[in-house]
């Protein structure tokens, strides 16, 4: 609620509103994604070979994020470990959904059998610690960007398929849905036409949610040395590796891999939220 | 001086028209209403009218859409943000519409108790629960567990201690069995009586005149009659605007007898008077401009024909 | 060629019965008045009828319903809240003709305005999106219409409004109406017969 006379203007030119906002995050997130694919892309896999006469150097205009103890160029090795976080959060991410989608609709929708088991299954998996859980998973797959992947698809759905198992729910008690069977709808007419447009977009939101989850997990277990071997350019690896050179000085070591996740994350965190808020019909005019 | 005034309230809404475009649509305009203390000012309308609109404006709870210009003067004080916060759920109390707007998973008597609150409060509490026939292990009840009678009951005394000066209930009543209404209007009555200013706003105008000392008429968001509660009687003879006429002949215990049209929706940019098009004695002179109010055998009223 | 309740009974999860072999028919073209308070299960009955729930003991039978309770039902219900009545991300012209497509006379009746079909529900109000409820549910197969507070939320002058044309079109076609509300003055203007229930 705004007094006329500060910030909105009465003629409706509000020129930030959430919509256009939610637009420009959608790009700025499109283009950091494109960036990351591209520059992975041409820069090819020599900068990642070991170049003992060029180690140990501090940023400059040949080597933009400088090189490590071992001569490699850090520009190519964080392009190369954001690439391969953002593939298995995406990998993920998605099929999280996948999952989390199936449960919440089987749970709502194939009675109260179903229901209480999904449900328990659910509370189960979100009272273990996410990365407790994972790390067992990805162990048992016998580890490697398979098992890692593998894990975060496992772990990630539950609080998605809890929200979708929800608002199935109360979608389909909802009257305007009682009222379509009435008027002679078939059940897959009502799913088609009133539940779908509902739900698809929750799925999409949920999506954008979990994606960033997803990196900083596979950022925090590589981190831990669990999983990949350490010649891949994991982001997680190349930041606890990088923990052992921070006392000499050599602080661009960690510093870009450390942003270039930092950046990864916030930016669909944002995005997520953004629309998350124009998803909700509460919020439809802010 | 009247404790609550609100002059030239106008209310807009910022809404999407399509892709990332918006525009204003206003929702109400210039409404001008005064409360004063031990008195009862009902406001009746139309749903869509914007009654409810009034309240949320007054307790600054309107949606983060809304922009609203005109001014609200709580005992003569510009009620601003700052003074809100300090009054509101302290000196102004609102009678939510239903427990939805109770915390679920409170217990009610731990609710109801304010930071604020000592022991001369609870002792207060205390004797107003018992006031209104409700038990002490009401206190210990959870939301779901209150019969519809109950939960009105601490609805209203939400608001009923002696630190409230004004009163604002939205729609307290609708759906409530006839004596349930009786014995929550009491309550009211008992509330003025006791000295607040209390605003109550429903669409029931037989529960609104069996309290209120004036009823205000709020049609598409204009007070378009501000009269006595005793002149909604017979065949509404004593009203002074046509749609306070109709509302009043409409009723089932009166005439039940409709008028055509339908109240102009929000979208709708009018030039003139609000209720014009559905007027019998419409002539061109209400097409051009809105009337503005004027005082009128102890009432005010917006109409260029009443007498 | 009636709307019948035999012996039907309803409560939620293993509360109190609201209603136990309880008998209800109504007659074609009909108006019954069902009155009583708040919480005494008058709704649930509405909803019984309607077959939006299978009650508990008993049986409801209508002719021309299906037995599976597929295709466009003989027995529509109108409710309090016209808003949660209608998909929100719907016009109103895809709303209106969800079941079938209403006439120009009907809408007319109405008083359904044709600027209205291109709105949003959050653009009408709840009067209007009341009146469009009303004609999504009067199709020609319509028998019985089963109104449930349908007024309660509005104002006198539409109250009454949609009043007079429901019962003309009822008279008009034969179609049984079963009015619930607490509104005794109401129900006594429009009702033929009155069951006081609870």
């Amino acid at each position: 609620m705004k007094q006329a006379s500060s910030v909105v203007t009465l003629n409706g030119a509000n020129r930030w509103n959430e919509r256009r906002r939610t637009f420009a995050s959608t790009i700025l997130a499109a283009i950091f994604l494109a960036g990351i694919a591209a520059c992975s892309w041409l820069l090819g896999s020599s900068g990642l070979s070991v170049q003992l006469e060029n180690r140990n150097l501090a940023p400059s205009m040949t080597h933009l994020f400088g090189t490590d103890w071992l001569g490699r160029d850090m520009l190519s090795r964080t392009v190369k470990g954001l690439a391969l976080s953002i593939k298995v959060g995406l990998l993920g991410a998605a099929c999280s959904v996948v999952i989390a989608a199936t449960m919440g609709l089987m749970a709502a929708t194939l009675g109260r059998t179903v229901d209480r088991m999904i449900s328990w299954l659910i509370d189960v998996c979100m009272s273990v610690p996410h990365l407790v859980m994972l790390i067992l998973i990805a162990f048992v797959c016998g580890g490697g960007l398979k098992g890692i992947a593998i894990g975060i698809m496992l772990t990630h759905w539950p609080s998605l398929a809890r929200i979708i198992r929800a608002e199935a729910m109360q979608l389909m008690a909802a009257e305007y849905v009682l009222v379509a069977r009435k008027l002679g709808s078939s059940r897959l007419k009502v799913a088609i036409r009133h539940l779908a447009p509902h739900l698809l977009p929750q799925l999409l939101v949920g999506f954008l949610v979990l994606f960033p989850h997803a990196v900083l997990h596979e950022a925090a277990i590589t981190f831990l040395g669990l999983g990949m071997s350490p010649h891949q350019p994991a982001i997680g690896i190349i930041l606890s590796e990088s923990m052992r050179y921070l006392s000499t000085g050599m602080w661009w070591l960690a510093v870009f891999p450390g942003l270039g996740l930092l950046l990864t994350v916030r930016a669909f965190d944002k995005l997520g939220n953004h629309l998350r808020q124009l998803v909700d019909p509460r919020h439809t005019h802010l | 001086m009247a404790l609550l005034e609100v002059t030239q309230l106008s209310i807009s809404f910022l809404q999407y028209t399509k892709g990332s475009r918006q525009q204003t649509v206003t929702v109400m305009e210039n409404l001008d209403l005064a409360v004063n203390e031990g008195e009862i000012v009902a406001v009746v309308g139309a749903s869509g009218s914007g009654k409810s609109l009034l309240a949320h404006a007054i307790m600054g709870i309107l949606p983060a859409n809304a922009v609203y210009s005109g001014s609200i003067r709580y005992g003569g004080e510009l009620l601003d943000e700052h003074l809100l916060r300090q009054y509101r759920g302290n000196e102004i109390a609102l009678v939510p519409q239903s427990v939805t707007y109770l915390n679920p998973l409170m217990r009610v008597g731990s609710q109801l108790q304010t930071k604020l609150d000592g022991k001369a409060q609870a002792s207060e509490r205390k004797g107003l629960f018992k006031r209104l026939g409700l038990g002490e292990h009401v206190n210990r009840l959870f939301p779901f567990q209150l019969s519809g009678g109950m939960a009105r009951k601490v609805l209203v005394s939400t608001a009923a201690h002696s630190r409230s000066r004004l009163i604002i209930a939205d729609e307290p009543t609708p759906g409530m069995h006839p004596a349930d209404v009786a014995e929550a209007l009491s309550h009211f009555k008992q509330l003025a009586e006791e000295g607040c200013a209390v605003l109550f706003i429903t669409h029931d105008i037989e529960a609104a005149i069996q309290i209120a000392n004036r009823v205000a008429v709020i049609y598409a968001g204009a007070v378009v009659e501000v009269a006595p509660a005793s002149d909604f009687q017979g065949e509404g003879e004593q009203l002074r605007h046509p749609y306070s006429k109709a509302l009043w002949q409409a009723l089932p215990g009166n005439g039940f007898i409709p008028i055509a049209g339908s109240q102009p929706s929000k979208s709708m940019d009018l030039q003139g008077c609000l209720f014009a098009d559905r007027c019998m004695s419409a002539v061109d002179s209400c097409m051009s401009k809105q009337p503005e109010p004027r005082q009128l055998r102890g009432g005010t009223v917006r109409c260029l024909h009443a007498t | 060629m009636r709307l019948e309740g035999k012996g039907i009974g309803w409560r939620y999860g293993n509360g109190p019965w609201l209603f136990s072999d309880y008998d209800i028919a109504i007659q074609p073209g009909e108006s019954v008045g069902l009155i009583g308070p708040s919480g005494s299960g008058k709704t649930s009955l509405g909803r019984l009828l309607a077959g939006y729930e299978k009650p508990l003991t008993g049986e409801v039978s209508v002719p021309g319903r299906s037995p599976n309770h597929t295709g466009y039902d003989p027995v529509q219900m109108i409710f309090q809240h016209p808003e949660r009545a209608v998909n929100p991300r719907w016009s109103m012209a895809r709303t209106l003709t969800e079941g079938w497509s209403p006439d120009a006379p009907l809408l007319d009746a109405l008083g359904i305005k044709d600027d209205w079909l291109r709105r949003y529900p959050n653009e009408l109000s709840g009067g209007e999106l009341q009146r469009c409820c009303i004609a999504r549910a009067l199709g020609p197969n319509t028998k019985f219409l089963i109104a449930d507070e349908m007024t309660t939320m509005l104002d006198a002058v539409t109250q009454a409004q949609i009043w007079h044309t429901v019962l003309e079109i009822a008279s008009k076609r034969q179609i049984g109406l079963l009015v619930i509300s607490h509104d005794h003055l109401l129900v006594n203007r429009i009702c033929s017969r009155i069951i006081p229930f609870g």
